[in-house]
């Protein structure tokens, strides 16, 4: 294992440290509990939103902290939730009277422990609403599993969110805009390579050099099946078509494609993989209305991309459009 | 050997030296199902543990003020999934347990309190693959051994062994619940880490109270083949 780090006991809260230092302009870092803060707190007037996880995930979650995104973000060791003492005193910090919207990608670990964090932080007088986020289409039969997992799509749940309480909207409204993103986006991703965790210090999972495992999630488990390597557009191809399906897309209806990298793949063939989903939503008379494309929602450095769809309405559109100034997202 | 203050202070020391010389068993069998932590997170949380039931300013009377330390260390430093459902189980068994010694229907009681909390927390049933297949059955088994007249010490014991077996057994299951049952079938053959570090810590419950050398290596503490699998944590 070869990696930029001095002891993996520190890898996090040093990353953390430095990331509070580079963007002291827009975020606060507080340590013990470890946490990020939107700089000077609860923005008065506005719902609180707090989103957290395990470190790893990088920009998610702390880069998108910032004005009309996240109020606070938690991150836990890595690939390992943040505990329910480190996640309640951001939801309180996050509070500035009107309430606080907890953004949970659905991972056991997380929903567990922001669980017994928003326990706390009731006791304390805070109002917190959750949103689970549950994107990823390759979890096929979530009945008989802990359900589909919160991926890619959990950037666009924060940033619409983020939008809807930056102007002002009360908490039920803001938990309604974000539930109709999670029941609006899908997701579906591939690993070329696993990444390797600090502390374990080789990869999370054995993959041969010809294979590629689709249906990965972001936290180094094994996906749902492992082909034989093949060229970026029929990989694209297996990305796209189940999500499509799942939202059950119509011609006609515009959307946001989001293609993301999952920290060891180049931007260059992050596009070749948008050029393809793009090409097949057309064929199938939809619109790509919005677009992004770029290594967001992370799995250290794993070799992969996952590809994510909105189906966009005039306010979600409007949301997705409005400004933002976080480190890793400004428009 | 009475169940006391001093045993509970024993066995989180006992449970912490099982859990980091079984650390990379429990990263290996996480790896395969998970994400490769259960050990890891652990090991750091029971590290913790014992610097808290070793730090000066615990005087524990009851062996529910050690559990109860036991509990808010781990949710507070473990993270994942173990966190909070180690932290509840022993916040349930500390609940059962304002006792200065215990008899073997208070053992019982711990156990039931502990696995009411893991399944409370985890709204996990027996048979999907997690902590709850290791606990369950050492529930009914002590359930069975106080019935029969049996000491505390041999309360535990059944426990332990009934959570060893119960541990081993879930490599036939197919995971559906918590990480490893995004595996779907793909999760067979492989023991829950859960289970297994669960049946660690039930048998490190029995070291406490017989004295068991806690420097020998798990495999010679638990009975489990070297190669025996465990499973891990997650996000």
């Amino acid at each position: 294992m070869k990696k930029l780090i001095n002891d993996p006991e520190n890898v996090v809260a040093e990353s953390v440290e430095g990331f509070g230092w580079a963007h002291d302009d827009i975020v606060e870092v507080r340590t013990d509990p470890l946490l990020v803060l939107r700089k000077g707190g609860a923005v008065e007037g506005q719902v609180g939103l707090v989103s957290g996880g395990g470190a790893g995930h990088e920009p998610l979650h702390a880069g998108f902290v910032g004005e009309g995104m996240l109020t606070a973000a938690v991150p836990g060791a890595v690939f390992t939730s943040p505990t329910p003492d480190q996640i309640q005193p951001a939801l309180t910090a996050a509070d500035s009277g009107r309430g606080v919207l907890a953004i949970v990608k659905n991972y056991t670990g997380d929903v567990l422990n922001f669980e017994t964090a928003v326990e706390l932080a009731e006791d304390e007088g805070t109002t917190v609403r959750t949103v689970v986020v549950t994107d990823d289409v390759a979890v096929e039969d979530s009945l008989y599993t802990a359900g589909r997992r919160g991926v890619a799509g959990t950037l666009v749940v924060e940033k619409i969110a983020g939008a809807s309480a930056a102007r002002g909207d009360d908490l039920d409204t803001v938990t309604a805009v974000a539930a109709r993103v999670c029941s609006q986006v899908r997701s579906m991703g591939v690993a070329l390579a696993a990444p390797t965790v600090p502390h374990v210090g080789r990869p999370s999972f054995d993959l041969a050099d010809d294979e590629v495992e689709i249906g990965i999630g972001i936290h180094g488990e094994p996906g749902r099946h492992r082909i034989p390597a093949a060229p970026a557009d029929e990989i694209a191809q297996m990305l796209l078509e189940p999500v499509v399906d799942d939202l059950d897309l119509q011609p006609g209806e515009p959307v946001l494609l989001f293609v993301n990298g999952m920290g060891g793949t180049p931007q260059s063939e992050l596009y070749v993989v948008y050029r393809q989903a793009r090409r097949l939503l057309e064929a199938r008379g939809v619109t790509v209305a919005r677009s992004l494309v770029g290594s967001y929602v992370t799995s250290l450095e794993m070799q992969g991309a996952s590809v994510t769809v909105l189906r966009l309405d005039d306010e979600l559109t409007h949301l997705w459009d409005a400004p933002v100034r976080t480190a890793a997202l400004h428009w | 050997m009475t169940l006391d203050v001093a045993w509970a202070q024993r066995w989180a020391r006992e449970s912490a030296a099982a859990i980091a010389a079984a650390r990379d068993e429990l990263v290996e069998l996480d790896r395969q199902i998970g994400d490769g932590d259960h050990g890891e997170n652990l090991n750091r949380g029971f590290q913790a543990v014992v610097a808290k039931v070793d730090a000066a300013d615990q005087h524990p009377e009851l062996v529910s003020d050690v559990l109860r330390t036991v509990a808010t260390t781990l949710m507070s430093s473990v993270g994942g999934a173990s966190g909070p459902l180690y932290g509840t189980a022993f916040l349930r068994a500390a609940k059962v347990s304002g006792l200065a010694t215990l008899d073997a229907h208070a053992v019982v009681a711990l156990l039931e309190g502990a696995l009411e909390g893991i399944t409370a927390r985890g709204k996990a049933a027996p048979g999907e693959k997690t902590m709850v297949d290791a606990w369950g059955p050492a529930v009914d088994a002590a359930v069975d051994a106080a019935d029969a007249g049996a000491s505390p010490v041999e309360v535990l014991q059944a426990a332990a062994r009934a959570a060893s077996v119960g541990a081993s057994q879930t490599s036939s299951l197919v995971a559906t619940k918590g990480r490893a049952s995004y595996l779907g079938e793909r999760s067979i053959g492989h023991e829950d880490p859960g289970a297994a570090s669960s049946a660690l810590i039930l048998q490190a419950a029995v070291d406490a109270a017989v004295g068991t050398a806690s420097e020998s290596t798990p495999d010679s503490t638990t009975g489990r083949p070297a190669d025996v699998p465990v499973t891990g944590d997650e996000a």
